[in-house]
């Protein structure tokens, strides 16, 4: 098998500007900034000189989002990419599909690359669902033959005929994600690109873009595939790169990858977490935390002990419909069970401020182990303001015997009805 | 294995060897934008299509009275005043609306570029083809009025499209460096419709440019949109009109000059867009 991807010391600096007020940069700053900066130079001729930057030239800060990274891709490969927020997988992805160029190093490819880093990407809502299947597919890099022949496919796979000449803008989310997801399922590259898209959409949908995109790699594609969702990634891919903070951690067979990938990520041993603030965002999380009945913080639990998960979150404005999600994994990445404020109450609308939401785990649901808890806060049906995946680590002691040690997920104490079939009355 | 079996190579600040074949390739996605725009513009509002009328006539009706009929500005040859008038909106027009067009096309499709690949120039350059309907409209506009004049054009009409295309390279390469400004300093979306509007009345729409002393005219025709709206009126007021060569070719060469460093800076900045965007 060839090399199809040949990636040799990438690297890729950002600059993070702390000066700005606001995101962006604006003549005027420039001007004020040059001034400024021409009057320090007149009075400090030497200085500036030197070479030595002057201070507060540009308050920005270099920043790594890829540190040398280099792996091979062969033909026909179905790799998967995992990793942390933040790790730099997207900045992997967009070098490689030429959206961004690289800092340092070099990347080979043959064939023709096809990338799906948004689902969507040139949809405008005030088209139809035909006008943006056209539109899109462009986009993509389809041309318009192409886009002709696959139209009906399309369609039926989006589910979506008789919204046809409906503008997008009165699609539900579902309708959407699907119209755009479909467009781009029907591309036909030798190598495919794919970000989280999957991220979005309902779980059956998930289910048959994921059968696609089997269907992509049994045809001899090259996949690359960004997965938060790590059985999906073990579905999918033979081999996974992990990447961490910029780079390649671990590459090799994905059971592997995603073993020792899940094993570092266990961020903490006492039972809260903190996260860092982020007042740009609408709202965030700002600290989780597992504690006892006596609202003691701790990291270990017994199986008979409740736990609350206590999600602590900043609004930073008023939300009249708002959502803390929280789901739990066992270390190979299975979602044990995942739940919102929403399952049990309408939530009421919030005003600006700090507010806390508990779950509790009630005692014996769940067997012994370790578990993996991500939380994320997120305005319905869409907004996902902040997520934190395996925010912290919860561990449940056994109290059992060893001869009484049960398999599978839970610990239920199921009810049993016992009775004997000669007597006609109940024994024990 | 050696480079040569691969078709892609991507490295720093090279820059893409095959950006023009890309472009070409590309192609249908020019088409496929252009095709978009014009078709949310006229559907959004039903008042697209009359807005694109009532503009143009409204400045129409404002110069002629004001130049015109107060100012008692002259006319060239033996042109009616509307029509002299409007024989460089049509320029004027496809000019300023091609300029803000692309000028603005960068930060509205500010997502496409964080997330696709293309070449980045088909954004303000296929902007600029709404403009070229409202063009179309006010040309229908003009034959109207001309009709109603019962003013001829003789067979210099056919020359117009020179002009057009002139108008056009001359609004692309202020919107080459104004829509890649404006992803670099935001602020350069304010001073766009400012020059717009101050060109409007230093541009010679409602009057004609030989109203300006000759010693000032080769100066006037620094300005680019001097050359283009000189034209206009050549090709369409027919025999009696003369063109001023010399501030024709003065103007055509600033024009090209536009369009020309235009493209140079917009592909320099064009690597880093999608990192700033
Ligand atoms: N255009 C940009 N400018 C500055 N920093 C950026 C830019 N894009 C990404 N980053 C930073 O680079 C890092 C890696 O980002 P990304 O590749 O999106 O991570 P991942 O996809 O793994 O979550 C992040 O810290 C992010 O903040
Ligand atoms: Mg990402």
């Amino acid at each position: 098998m060839s090399t199809v991807i040949k990636v040799e010391n990438l690297s890729k600096r950002y600059y993070l500007s702390h000066q700005q007020k606001e995101n962006f940069p604006t003549l005027r700053d420039a001007i004020t900034r040059t001034a400024s900066n021409l009057g320090r130079r007149l009075l400090h001729p030497l200085r500036a000189s030197s070479g030595q930057p002057l201070e507060g030239l540009d308050s920005t800060e270099e920043f790594w989002a890829l540190d040398d990274v280099s792996f091979e891709v062969k033909q026909g490969d179905r790799v998967g990419i995992i990793g942390r927020n933040g790790a730099g997988k997207s900045t992997l992805l967009k070098i490689l599909s030429r959206i961004t160029e690289p800092t340092k190093g070099r990347v080979s490819i043959k064939g023709r690359v096809a990338s799906l880093l948004e689902v969507g990407t040139g949809f405008h809502p005030e088209l139809t669902g035909r006008e943006n299947i056209f539109l899109n597919g462009a986009i993509l890099g389809m041309t318009r033959v192409e886009i002709k022949r696959k139209f009906d496919e399309i369609v039926d796979f989006a589910e979506i005929e008789k919204f046809l000449d409906t503008p997008v803008k009165r699609y539900s989310s579902g309708m959407y994600v699907r119209l755009a997801f479909a467009v781009a399922a029907h591309l036909e590259p030798e190598i495919l690109i794919v970000d989280e898209v999957l991220a979005v959409g309902d779980a059956q949908f998930q289910k048959k873009c994921l059968g696609k995109m089997e269907e992509v790699g049994k045809e001899g594609r090259t996949v690359l595939f960004v997965s938060h969702n790590l059985s999906a990634v073990r579905r999918l891919c033979a081999r996974s790169l992990w990447i961490d903070r910029g780079q390649v951690s671990f590459l090799g067979d994905t059971e592997k990858t995603i073993q020792s990938y899940l094993s570092s990520s266990i961020p903490m041993k006492e039972g809260i977490v903190k996260f860092k603030e982020q007042q740009d965002k609408p709202a965030y999380i700002s600290s989780v935390e597992l504690l006892d009945e006596g609202n003691n913080a701790q990291s270990s639990f017994l199986v008979n002990q409740l736990v609350k998960v206590k999600v602590t979150f900043v609004a930073n404005r008023r939300f009249t419909l708002w959502r803390v999600y929280v789901d739990l994994k066992n270390p190979d990445g299975t979602i044990i069970f995942s739940t919102t404020t929403q399952d049990n109450r309408d939530v009421c609308p919030i005003e600006r401020g700090i507010y806390s939401a508990s779950l509790i785990i009630p005692s014996q649901l769940l067997l012994e182990g370790p578990y993996l808890l991500s939380v994320a806060f997120g305005e319905p049906p869409t907004k996902r303001h902040d997520y934190h995946e395996n925010a912290i680590v919860l561990n449940l002691c056994g109290t059992s015997f060893v001869f009484d040690r049960k398999i599978g997920f839970l610990s239920f104490p199921f009810e049993w009805e016992l009775e004997d079939e000669l007597d006609d009355k109940e024994r024990c | 294995m050696n480079e040569e079996d691969f078709d892609l190579i991507i490295e720093p600040t090279k820059g893409f060897k095959n950006y023009w074949r890309d472009l070409w390739r590309y192609r249908e996605l020019f088409v496929f934008m252009a095709w978009r725009d014009i078709l949310v513009r006229y559907k959004q509002t039903v008042l697209g299509l009359a807005w694109s009328v009532l503009r143009p006539v409204l400045i129409l009706i404002v110069f002629t009275v004001l130049f015109g009929k107060l100012a008692k500005f002259p006319t060239e040859g033996n042109a009616p005043y509307p029509i002299l008038v409007l024989a460089a909106l049509l320029p004027w027009q496809l000019f300023a609306n091609a300029l803000s067009e692309s000028s603005n096309s960068l930060i509205t499709n500010a997502n496409m570029i964080s997330k696709i690949y293309f070449p980045r120039i088909i954004i303000p350059s296929s902007a600029v083809i709404v403009s070229c309907v409202d063009f179309l409209i006010t040309l229908a506009l003009m034959a109207g009025v001309m009709a109603w004049y019962q003013y001829l054009p003789d067979a210099r009409i056919l020359t117009l499209p020179i002009f057009v295309v002139l108008a056009i390279l001359t609004a692309l390469g202020g919107g080459f460096w104004m829509s890649a400004l404006n992803v670099k300093y935001r602020d350069f979306r304010y001073i766009v419709p400012f020059m717009v509007q101050f060109g409007l009345y230093v541009s010679p729409v409602g009057f004609s440019s030989t109203v300006v002393p000759d010693s000032w005219r080769l100066l006037y025709s620094l300005n680019p949109m001097v050359g283009v709206i000189d034209g206009f009126r050549w090709a369409l007021l027919g025999g009696d009109v003369d063109l001023y060569w010399p501030g024709f070719f003065l103007s055509v060469l600033i024009g090209l000059a536009f369009f020309c460093s235009g493209l140079v800076y917009f592909r320099r900045e064009e690597r880093s867009f999608a990192d700033v965007i």
